[in-house]
């Protein structure tokens, strides 16, 4: 059934938490003109596949504070926005 | 017994074991339409995980990563960048989708646009593009199930009776079980999957290197340029990586049945969980590339990139270990079909054929017609992978450009008060028609850079001023 208000948005993220995103993001993708690259060689990996496989393990760490943050924000009331 | 004979068999005892863990789980259960396409809405982490885990993990990354760390070599680590970086993003729409789910009770992605833009034009419009993306990605799936097939069998299985076997069991499958069948199928599939990327990845440089430094050592002397962008190919590199990365992780969770899947979940928490523990997930792949690198150096010169890991592992294992490897890898093709093909016949009956032709059809009958179309997806994908041969890769990649046109609608419906059905409706219809006209005209990518993502940006561009320009005058 059409909500004629339209259905009211979710709550935005907490600043810290986007942050916390924004940094797997840009040492994923944006940075790759700087690690792209075989040298050196860390563990005998060429040395991007050193740096994303890095990444696929800090960041969970990182998104792990982003969910203590959101966690947090959502229980006490019930979580609706 | 042959060493073909002692393959196959070994395929057809896992995909057996497979079939028949998803039969008893969907034996148990009454199905109704919110049975078999949510489960009942009652999944916690680990069924969540489990599933969404099992649709992403398709024959793409077994047969399709390595095949491109084969033949293209750097710019195949995009995989890696997209699937760690999508979860990140579906820390920020999942569960807030899943507010919206259960207090309207949604069922399907086109449920939400229907219910957000109150636009029944809109909705069907997300059907159909959704239905059509899906294609390809069916195509992809028994592509691989065929190219298993054929390898496992030296060669004496052709591909199309082993599709057609595949796709009519596939059917009978969905058929009889729904969602809750196929998140149990996965745990069979993802243990024997991580079971066998491992061995492969670690085995492979092992036996025939000494390890996997001394295979980069060795692969760095010869073909050093293939490590890195643009690798083997002649116009993926930095612009390609950033565009295809970003198209690619805003668009993961916009296929129908990943959004769908996220309706499964118990609470909204469970999915927040899943986005923070998932990306770890990728690290089998890590292993898949190991794997496909390796090929490089032990079988050069193959014409189809996709055959490469298997090839390796029948000349490195004993063929009992190849059968293992194919069944793993059949059921990583069927999981995520039969998964695809239920979500397919699901927006077909609930959210196009019912509200636009016949308004007074029952739920009951809702779920009757669903099963029907489920035959004809079936049919109609195993069409397409007759007669068409597209790398794995490319074949994901023209799905990604369709889907990731809702991106916009859903982001801005989630977190703008503004956002009108007009504009979400114009930019997707940009989205949508330049990219198929850059696809279908060969253009992509353009100027370095992935098609998809520039529809993308345009789709955006076009919502956002027509946010502006039809805003209600307050």
């Amino acid at each position: 059934m059409p909500d004629p208000e339209g259905a009211p948005p979710a709550r935005r993220p907490a600043l810290v938490a986007v942050a916390l995103a924004l940094i797997p993001l840009t040492a994923m993708c944006f940075t790759v003109p700087l690690w792209d690259r075989i040298d050196p060689m860390p563990l005998g990996l060429p040395f991007n596949l050193f740096w994303l496989i890095c990444w696929i393990v800090l960041t969970p760490l990182l998104m792990w504070g982003a969910y203590r943050i959101e966690a947090r924000r959502h229980r006490p009331d019930g979580s609706d926005p | 017994m042959s060493a073909a004979a002692i393959a196959l068999t070994t395929i057809v005892a896992i995909v057996a074991l497979g079939t028949t863990v998803g039969f008893v789980a969907g034996a148990r259960v009454k199905m109704d339409l919110e049975q078999w396409t949510v489960g009942g809405r009652g999944f916690g982490v680990v069924l969540v995980f489990l599933l969404m885990a099992g649709e992403v993990y398709t024959t793409f990354a077994f047969l399709g990563a390595s095949g491109w760390a084969y033949s293209r070599g750097g710019p195949t680590l995009y995989v890696l960048a997209y699937l760690t970086l999508a979860y990140v993003v579906s820390f920020f729409v999942l569960p807030q989708l899943w507010e919206l789910g259960r207090r309207h009770g949604l069922q399907t992605q086109s449920d939400f646009f229907r219910m957000r833009y109150g636009n029944r034009w809109l909705a069907g419009f997300v059907c159909i593009v959704g239905i059509a993306s899906f294609v390809p990605y069916l195509q992809l799936q028994i592509t691989g199930i065929g190219i298993i097939a054929s390898v496992a069998s030296y060669g004496d299985i052709g591909r199309t009776p082993a599709m057609a076997v595949a796709v009519a069991l596939l059917v009978a499958f969905v058929f009889a079980s729904g969602v809750r069948a196929v998140a149990w199928v996965s745990v069979v599939k993802d243990a024997l999957m991580v079971f066998a990327a491992i061995a492969i990845g670690i085995g492979v440089p092992l036996m025939h290197f000494g390890g996997t430094r001394a295979m980069f050592a060795a692969l760095v002397h010869t073909h050093a340029a293939h490590l890195t962008m643009p690798g083997a190919t002649a116009n993926l590199g930095h612009g390609w990586f950033i565009s295809t990365v970003l198209l690619t992780s805003f668009g993961f969770y916009m296929w129908p049945h990943a959004f769908g899947a996220t309706f499964t979940a118990r609470s909204a928490d469970t999915l927040r969980r899943n986005a923070v523990v998932m990306p770890l997930y990728t690290l089998t792949l890590a292993f898949i590339f190991f794997a496909g690198f390796a090929a490089v150096l032990i079988v050069p010169g193959l014409a189809n990139g996709d055959l490469a890991m298997l090839t390796v592992v029948r000349q490195s294992f004993p063929p009992w270990f190849l059968g293992v490897v194919g069944g793993a890898g059949a059921l990583t093709a069927m999981v995520p079909a039969s998964i695809f093909i239920l979500t397919a016949a699901t927006l077909f009956a609930k959210n196009l054929y019912r509200p636009l032709f016949a308004p007074t059809m029952s739920d009951q009958g809702v779920a009757r017609l669903a099963r029907a179309t489920v035959v004809v997806m079936g049919l109609i994908s195993l069409g397409l992978a007759i007669y068409s041969s597209t790398t794995l890769v490319s074949l994901l990649l023209t799905g990604y450009a369709g889907v990731t046109q809702f991106f916009p609608g859903v982001l801005l419906g989630l977190y703008s008060r503004r956002v009108t059905a007009p504009a979400v409706f114009a930019g997707m219809i940009v989205g949508v028609v330049t990219a198929v006209f850059l696809m279908l005209t060969h253009h992509d990518p353009l100027f370095g850079v992935s098609a998809g993502f520039l529809a993308l940006c345009l789709n955006f561009l076009v919502t956002i001023s027509t946010m502006l320009l039809t805003r209600r005058p307050t």
